[in-house]
């Protein structure tokens, strides 16, 4: 159909990105009847402006001939016109949105958790990720909730947005047939990390999304390897360094074991407790001469997720000496685990193999 | 120019315009309490002159700092010294912290203390009653304290300000901290998050609301009652009509504003529970809140700048303006029209599928009256004789600006193009091409155009056609890569971004730069034409509305017998005089003779 096409692949490059989803085509049809109607209209004007003031300049001496003050037959003309091409274009514009905002009936459910400053994409499964990926082909329709204020969720080569609103669920929905890795970007001001509030969104095959379903419910090494991956996926990297730098929160950098001073009451020693509690209600100490900003992870970090994250909060510091042990190391692992694995290094996530779900 | 001459029994005798008085309204009475109490409508216009424009000067200078930021797709400004490696480094913290306080302040200082006042407040107060050959505006006294309240709503924001760069040095004012929502204060982020400047900043929008009000009900009063013989409401100036249109907004949309303010106001310091969903509050409604006042608000700022315009081509192209009609009624139309379209703004927000249909389908009405009016000025210029002198220049600028910030008005309103464009730089482009490209270049325009008359003297010309060019280019390249980046999807309200937006991003940089550059051209040259600019004569640019029948500057009283109104567009009446430098009333040239009196007479 006439609106799959562009209007002129050439020029295409100067405006948009390639589109990749399946409404892509159409929106970037109106995209470009709209442009090329405004770029018509726009140089006709100019151009009669530009050869008005060079005829009707003024030249001394020379005497322009009367002119009409009004003309009831142009001032309609010049009405009626514009009023077709707006009706047209709003034509299109609702058309195609009615196909944006009805899901087809088979989509596939993901939920979005926006929270300053991440995203955390959540699988039917119940497995959470802070990166999308989609199978090729299959509607998928993102149910969208906030933790804490008004956030955006937009891929600009699917040619999606919505605003992710607290209070209530909005949606979204569409369909890629071309696997690639898109941008996601988060639209609306939420604060301090707003510019960094990005994700990607992964398109490829059934097989290939059911296998990495698989690696994401089932994580497999030592707890500090998944808890840096935690740490690097789950949205505590936006506001916590490992090198002791400064950030937003404090750095966890020789965090383990040492004293810690807070705004009101009295300090203390950080032990996985306190860690615990930081990670689900943060707001009940606030370390001194940080913001009180961090959202809780109540719901979103089960108890072993939290107990790997506390492991490798552990290796990170100057006070935590490893003992050697001969039970398993990993989290929800049943495999036999040797002395160097258990001496934690290096150990691949993806090495050892299937094992029971996670708890 | 007017048809078939015959005898002018209403022509303003010649000898009117040779001396203009000693005294003038400027050096009629000394000192600063003279100033501050002033109920001169032209004063109280020199002061919010001075006011506006220096937030004119903050709000570019937290554009300037924020551009430049942008220079680099990294955050780059704020520099630390780490302890562990003893070298400076990026503080990328503090640097998002500043660039969010930097555009935040930038918007509300140029939507709440630049652009809505600047053409009502400066241009009409001080020409409006003298385009009536009135000696004020009906309510002289309202009008003081509409500056004064001006005043005490600024110093919010100064507040705010002061807050932010005290706190730097770690001095910390109550409140003051400064304010990073946005000028759009979207709650939850502004009720519960965000940096205490919010209730001072809110607090100063709210005062100075008030000063627009009480501005849109004295013009409304004025133009009401104080219309001279001759003047009835279809003789009457198109920036009259202008301002006209734009008052009946002030009044009815303002005081929405200053509610919804109350109530965030309201939700941050007593948890009230209105916006905040944890309270049971909606985000949403407060959505609709806001842009109930402030889409109208745009067409606040639009319409005086049409207005001027008007002016403006009528009287350099030397002919009488084309479509008067159709001007003045699309002015109400755009006034009124403007009230039911502000869910455009909020396509994406999850309001419903059906609201966002009627929204659009509204939006695009309003497209049809601006459109017709820019058919009428080009019109206008058809076998007229164009001058171009300064304002001429920007009034053609503002043509093609208002053109492309128009045109792509058309693709956020389509529903399906405004989904991947909404929130994204190809908004900000859009609207800078209205509100800067078309507002500001109309205010230069009117400034340029009513100098002498205000200053009773004359800027340089060649200077004011210079800095007219290097805005033009400079805004453009500022603009222009903005679109880009906006339909390649670069979210606005962003410090740091992919690189790939980066090149977009350093031509929008230059140009920002190239347009600040111009703007300082245009201080240097109003400046100097203020001291020493060649005297002016009465009617330099030879136009036919009232105010050019009084001296340059004009006396305190403004008119001593006020002047009978004719067609303000016949340009006929005047005659140019080489020995002035300017025009006189063509005593040859008469008129047909003025049609009864409606109006009552000038009381104070």
């Amino acid at each position: 159909m006439f609106m799959h096409q562009p209007i002129l692949p050439m020029l295409a490059d100067i405006w948009l990105s390639p589109g990749a989803s399946t409404i892509a085509g159409p929106v970037d049809w109106l995209f470009y009847f709209i442009l090329y109607i405004s770029t018509f209209f726009f140089f006709l004007i100019l151009t009669l402006l530009i050869v008005f003031s060079w005829k009707y300049r003024y030249q001394p001496g020379k005497v322009q001939p009367d002119a009409p003050k009004h003309s009831t037959a142009l001032e309609l003309t010049w009405t009626f016109i514009p009023t077709v091409i707006v009706i047209v274009i709003f034509y299109y514009g609702f058309k195609q949105y009615l196909n944006l905002a009805v899901p087809p009936p088979n989509a596939y459910q993901i939920t979005v958790i926006a929270q300053t400053w991440s995203y955390g994409f959540q699988y039917p499964n119940g497995s959470v990720d802070d990166k999308l990926h989609i199978p090729a082909g299959v509607p998928v329709e993102m149910l969208l909730e906030s933790k804490d204020v008004i956030h955006g969720f937009y891929v600009p080569e699917f040619r999606v947005k919505k605003d992710i609103v607290p209070g209530r669920y909005n949606r979204l929905w569409f369909q890629c047939n071309i696997p690639d890795t898109y941008d996601i970007y988060c639209t609306q001001y939420c604060g301090q990390g707003h510019s960094k509030m990005r994700s990607t969104c992964t398109v490829e095959s059934l097989a290939e999304f059911n296998n990495y379903l698989d690696r994401l419910s089932h994580p497999v090494g030592p707890k500090d390897q998944i808890g840096l991956h935690l740490y690097q996926t789950r949205g505590c990297m936006g506001c916590h360094t490992i090198d002791g730098s400064k950030g937003t929160g404090p750095t966890w950098k020789n965090m383990w074991g040492n004293n810690v001073d807070f705004e009101s009451g009295p300090s203390l020693i950080v032990d996985a407790p306190y860690i615990r509690e930081s990670i689900l209600l943060p707001a009940a100490k606030i370390v001194k001469g940080f913001p009180n900003v961090m959202p809780s992870f109540q719901g979103q970090l089960k108890d072993w997720q939290i107990d790997d994250i506390i492991a490798f909060i552990q290796t990170l510091s100057d006070k935590y000496k490893p003992e050697p042990t001969t039970r398993p190391t990993s989290g929800p692992t049943t495999a036999p685990v040797t002395a160097s694995a258990a001496a934690g290094a290096g150990a691949n996530l993806a090495a050892i193999g299937p094992v029971d779900s996670a708890k | 120019m007017s048809s078939t001459p015959h005898a002018n029994p209403n022509a303003v005798p010649a000898v009117l315009y040779v001396t203009p008085p000693e005294d003038n309204y400027l050096t009629h009475d000394k000192g600063i309490m003279s100033w501050i109490f002033t109920l001169d409508h032209k004063r109280i216009g020199v002061m919010y002159m001075v006011a506006v424009c220096t937030f004119f000067l903050f709000g570019g200078i937290f554009a300037l700092a924020l551009r430049t930021e942008l220079f680099y797709h990294e955050a780059w400004m704020v520099k630390t010294f780490d302890p562990v490696t003893h070298q400076r480094v990026v503080d990328e913290t503090a640097t998002l912290i500043l660039y969010n306080n930097m555009f935040t302040l930038h918007g509300a200082i140029m939507v709440f203390l630049f652009i809505i006042p600047a053409i009502p407040a400066i241009i009409g107060n001080i020409i409006l009653p003298i385009m009536l050959g009135a000696k004020d505006v009906a309510f002289p006294r309202l009008n003081l304290m509409s500056l004064w309240i001006y005043w005490i709503g600024a110093s919010f924001f100064v507040y705010v300000l002061l807050g932010g760069v005290l706190n730097v040095i770690g001095i910390r004012l109550p409140g003051g901290m400064g304010l990073d929502t946005g000028w759009t204060f979207y709650a939850p982020y502004s009720t519960t998050r965000s940096l205490a400047g919010v209730v001072p900043a809110t607090m100063g929008a709210f005062t100075v609301g008030f000063s627009s009000i009480l501005t849109g009900v004295n013009f409304i009063t004025t133009l009401h009652i104080l219309r001279p013989r001759g003047m009835t409401w279809f003789r009457m100036p198109l920036f009259l009509w202008g301002l006209y249109a734009t008052s009946i907004i002030q009044i009815l949309a303002t005081p929405v504003l200053a509610i919804t303010l109350l109530l965030v106001i309201a939700e941050r310091t007593l948890h009230v529970g209105i916006f905040d969903p944890a309270i049971g509050g909606d985000p949403v409604l407060y959505q609709h809140f806001f842009w109930f006042y402030s889409h109208p608000a745009v067409y606040i700022m639009i319409l005086p700048a049409m207005g001027v315009i008007s002016e403006v081509i009528s009287v350099f192209s030397r002919k009488h303006i084309f479509g008067y009609n159709f001007i003045a009624f699309s002015s109400i139309a755009i006034a009124l029209l403007g009230f039911i379209v502000w869910g455009h703004h909020m396509f994406v927000s999850g309001q419903s599928a059906l609201t966002d249909s009627i929204f659009s389908l509204l939006t695009f009405s309003v497209a049809i009256p601006s459109a017709v009016k820019v058919f009428n000025w080009v019109a206008t210029l058809y076998r007229g004789s164009i001058h171009f002198k300064t304002p001429m220049l920007y009034a053609l600028g503002f043509i093609i600006l208002f053109m492309v910030g128009g045109l792509t008005g058309l693709f956020l309103g389509a529903l399906s193009v405004d989904v991947p464009l909404h929130d994204t730089y190809f908004v900000i482009a859009h609207f800078h091409y209205v509100a800067m490209g078309s507002m500001l270049f109309a205010f230069l325009a009117g400034m340029y155009y009513w100098f002498p008359k205000i200053f009773g003297r004359m800027y340089h010309e060649n200077t004011g056609r210079i800095a007219a060019l290097v805005i033009f280019v400079g805004f453009n390249l500022a603009f222009i890569p903005q679109f880009i980046a906006g339909t390649k999807g670069m979210p606005r309200r962003w410090a740091t971004y992919p690189e790939k937006y980066e090149i977009y991003m350093r031509f929008s940089t230059v140009g920002a730069y190239m347009m600040a550059t111009g703007l300082f051209i245009v201080a240097g040259n109003w400046v100097h034409g203020m001291s020493r600019g060649r005297k002016a004569p009465h009617n330099p640019w030879g136009s036919n509305t009232l105010e050019w029948r009084c001296s340059s500057p004009p006396p305190y009283y403004n008119f001593k017998k006020s002047p009978v109104a004719d067609d303000p567009y016949n340009l006929g009446n005047w005659q140019y005089v080489s020995e002035e430098e300017g025009w006189v009333p063509r005593q040859t040239e008469p008129l047909p003779s003025a049609p009864p009196d409606r109006t009552l007479p000038i009381t104070h």
